[in-house]
């Protein structure tokens, strides 16, 4: 296996690495700004305590989370020109426009309110420092909206033209790229997919704290809010992922092939393969535990329909069956135990046990991380299942990278592996022992030395009015 | 008929020269942390910069982004160019930015978290000054790629023009905090500053007398008629700036000193010096090897960028000064509660 390890598959281990890691906090980051947006106007309409302390809670973690999207996401801005250069020049004319329109609406848009946020509520006053959380929560979706519609169009292709010099151009239409074929339901996937990922979190630590203190009216209001999270959206995107699903089959049939561990054509009815293990070199699934003429009912509608399979591509255009084919398990296997929790908080909620069920709180903890499992291995399926082309069809990844020596790049990744291991690895466990405190009432406002800062945001006057 | 090109490429100038001026001052209170009092000082220091460094750093981003849209063929070709000071500078970057949450999580490892602080902004730093350094004395370029080895950006001009940021923007540091900061922290910020700008002075004279020597068409630029006139001008005019700046940080503390001027005037010292450096380069885009116009986007990316831009680079520089306006005034610890 070691001849493989040359530059390009040390570029793509790099990409795969910090886009991943990555990844986990804007997923958390895009959630948690919009349940701070609807704890500050909760606070700001009823006037309680307790959505204000909840507001600072949660923003301490926050301000950690986005400080490692901040930082972890410049490197990926870069990363197109330093490891991909061939297909930044080729495709720069059509996606860095949009990219740049993520920085000029999105990026700036974060950082220059998110100051106001974390620090300015003495300076400006409740109503302008909802407005800026607002803006932060309004960033965060917009830069989402930018960074899929370029990933989106990378994998369905519209909207451009070849220059002579080899050149994507972008197409009298600038609608044609943004709204790409697969990016509607690429947005809305993956978006519900931050929200149901930030609402397992909260879910997780108010589990936490209820089974220490079932009293605790921080916690029965966090796992109460998100438990109605996961039974409401949870349904919904398990619906989100279908209709995903079936557009992919529409434009990039190989993919959903690996998805679904179909080497075969079958003309009269697919099964649905549940488990097995991919056998890429004998063209089957071993051991497949299958459903006959799920699959087909599924993608099709139609128990009979006639599904084709990766005998039908040919060899050097199908990606890896293995990883695409378990990632996709991993991440449909964790949708269905999201909804299987949301459903069990309903009965809890129906028999007014939410706050006792302590089985149920342990199994919301042991969920809690679920989201980004899940989120992680959504990316995989999709981002692997379009191999072997970074523009589906029309660029190849081998021909896309930057003409750089492996050394170089081997070393970088090294970097990048003992750098975010340490780094993300410290703020994670600082964001889990600010989850391990118990949301007080009254919590301390100040960090044990130093001035206030994130921590600082207390709207305490406001607090110490609402409290009854 | 208006060249789009050369709008965008004005655009991109002012984002590097705006990430240049804001992320300057707030890596340089980073260079200069460990020479601040471990306490209440350092404390200050960095709630100075804490609601904006965020804010600031995006205009990298902006600049990154910006020439991957207008001009993807540079970025094609600068950044593999450049690969190990860059990644040099993104890691550096990662542990300043943490820093700035870290160190008040974990009073345990907060001298970590504050070393961090400070080598990630020195590396990152010295990074950017080195990628000056190595476009300005050229790269090689076969096609559309770049096509020499990874340590071609080392010699001993991009260490020089490395270190002369390193000193600029402790610089800018220095002049910020003078401005920002009262008191202890303010005087050792005046201290420092009163040995850095002779220091910068002297850095600007040696990369500008080494520029003209590395390419034949810096020094038609800099020597022949009528760039001769822009040369006979900049040393004095950096030697007048450089005087009023010596003695406003002199003043400061005493009858009639401004605390914001240094600040202001070391502000002018950076942009008489990329005027400098934009009459070298100009009109090329990878100074000696491509011209704007060779690595322009064609006219329906650049057209769609600049609706979006000429509406939105106005709105953002609005909120940028509203939030430093909320933020106005000397830090102080009340002020933040």
């Amino acid at each position: 296996m070691f001849e493989s390890f040359d530059a390009l598959f040390l570029a793509r281990a790099q990409f795969a690495f910090t886009v991943s890691f990555h990844f986990i906090f804007p997923a958390f980051s895009i959630g948690l700004a919009s349940f701070l947006m609807v704890l500050e106007a909760l606070w700001l309409k009823t006037g309680k305590g307790v959505y204000a302390n909840l507001y600072r809670y949660w923003l301490k973690i926050f301000a950690i989370a986005f400080a490692m999207g901040v930082v972890s996401g410049i490197v990926m801005s870069y990363q197109f020109g330093t490891n991909w250069s061939v297909f930044s020049d080729k495709a720069g004319p059509v996606i860095g426009p949009l990219m740049a329109y993520e920085v000029l609406t999105a990026f700036f848009l974060e950082a220059g309110f998110l100051g106001v946020m974390l620090f300015g509520i003495n300076k400006v006053g409740p109503r302008l420092h909802f407005a800026a959380t607002c803006m932060v929560a309004l960033g965060t979706f917009i830069s989402a909206f930018w960074i899929l519609s370029v990933n989106s169009w990378m994998q369905t292709p519209t909207g451009y033209e070849i220059g002579a010099n080899g050149q994507f151009l972008p197409g009298p239409s600038w609608a044609a790229i943004i709204f790409n074929p697969s990016f509607p339901y690429r947005l809305v996937h993956t978006v519900i997919a931050a929200y149901l990922t930030t609402a397992f979190v909260v879910g997780a630590v108010g589990a936490w704290h209820l089974l220490r203190d079932r009293a605790n009216p921080g916690a029965r209001k966090m796992f109460s809010m998100a438990m109605w999270m996961a039974a409401l959206v949870a349904p919904v995107q398990i619906f989100a992922g279908d209709m995903h699903g079936l557009n992919t089959l529409e434009h990039q049939p190989a993919k959903v092939m690996a998805m679904e561990g179909h080497y075969q054509s079958h003309p009269d009815g697919a099964p649905l393969i549940l488990f097995g293990i991919p056998n890429s070199a004998e063209k089957r699934v071993d051991y497949a535990v299958e459903i006959p003429k799920a699959s087909s009912l599924i993608l099709k509608h139609d128990a009979d329909a006639p599904l084709a399979g990766l005998d039908t591509i040919a060899e050097d255009r199908h990606p890896p069956v293995g990883t695409v084919f378990w990632a996709f398990r991993i991440m449909v296997g964790i949708g269905f135990g999201m909804l299987g929790l949301g459903l069990w908080s309903l009965a809890a909620r129906a028999r007014r046990k939410l706050y006792d069920w302590s089985w149920l709180h342990r199994a919301a903890i042991v969920m809690g991380p679920s989201g980004f499992i899940a989120v992680i291995a959504g990316w995989v399926t999709t981002e692997v299942g379009r191999q072997p082309w970074t523009i589906y069809g029309l660029l190849r990844t081998a021909d896309s990278a930057a003409p750089l020596d492996a050394p170089a790049v081997a070393a970088s990744l090294l970097a990048f592996i003992v750098v975010y291991f340490a780094v993300f690895g410290a703020g994670t466990f600082y964001i889990l022992k600010l989850m391990d405190k118990p949301p007080e009432p009254h919590e301390e406002a100040v960090p044990t030395h130093g001035p206030v800062r994130t921590a600082g945001i207390t709207p305490a006057p406001a607090i110490e009015g609402g409290q009854p | 008929m208006i060249d789009l090109t050369i709008i965008w490429a004005g655009i991109i100038a002012f984002a590097v020269a705006a990430y240049v001026v804001m992320d300057g001052f707030d890596l340089g209170i980073g260079i200069l942390f460990p020479r601040f009092p471990v306490g209440r000082d350092r404390d200050m220091a960095m709630n100075s910069i804490a609601p904006v460094w965020d804010g600031n750093e995006t205009w990298l981003v902006l600049g990154g982004g910006g020439l991957m849209a207008a001009f993807p063929l540079a970025y094609a070709i600068v950044l593999p160019a450049l690969y190990a000071p860059l990644m040099a500078m993104l890691l550096g970057l990662v542990f300043r930015g943490v820093a700035f949450e870290f160190r008040w999580r974990d009073p345990g490892h907060r001298r970590f978290w504050d070393f961090a602080f400070c080598g990630g902004s020195i590396v990152a730093t010295l990074a950017q000054g080195i990628t000056l350094g190595a476009l300005l004395q050229g790269i090689t370029i076969e096609g559309r790629a770049y096509a020499g080895g990874w340590w071609e950006w080392l010699t001993p001009f991009s260490l020089l023009t490395g270190l002369s940021l390193l000193i600029g923007y402790a610089l800018l540091g220095a002049g910020w905090l003078i401005w920002k900061a009262e008191g202890a922290l303010q005087a050792q910020a005046r201290r420092m500053a009163r040995w850095l700008l002779p220091a910068m002075l002297v850095a600007i004279g040696l990369v500008s007398v080494s520029t003209p020597f590395l390419e034949a068409q810096y020094y038609q630029r800099w020597f022949e008629w009528p760039g001769v006139l822009a040369s006979a001008q900049m040393p004095l005019l950096v030697a007048i700036v450089g005087f009023l700046a010596w003695r406003a940080i002199r003043n400061i503390g005493q009858k009639g000193g401004r605390d914001w001027m240094p600040f202001f005037l070391i502000l002018l010292l950076f942009g008489l010096s990329m005027i400098g450096l934009a009459i070298s380069i100009w009109p090329d885009v990878i100074p000696g090897r491509v011209s704007i116009w060779e690595a322009a986007a064609p006219e329906r990316s650049q057209i769609f960028m600049l609706i979006g831009a000429g509406v939105l680079v106005p709105v953002i520089l609005g909120y940028t000064i509203w939030a430093y306006w909320v933020f106005r005034g000397k830090v102080d610890e009340a002020g933040y509660h």
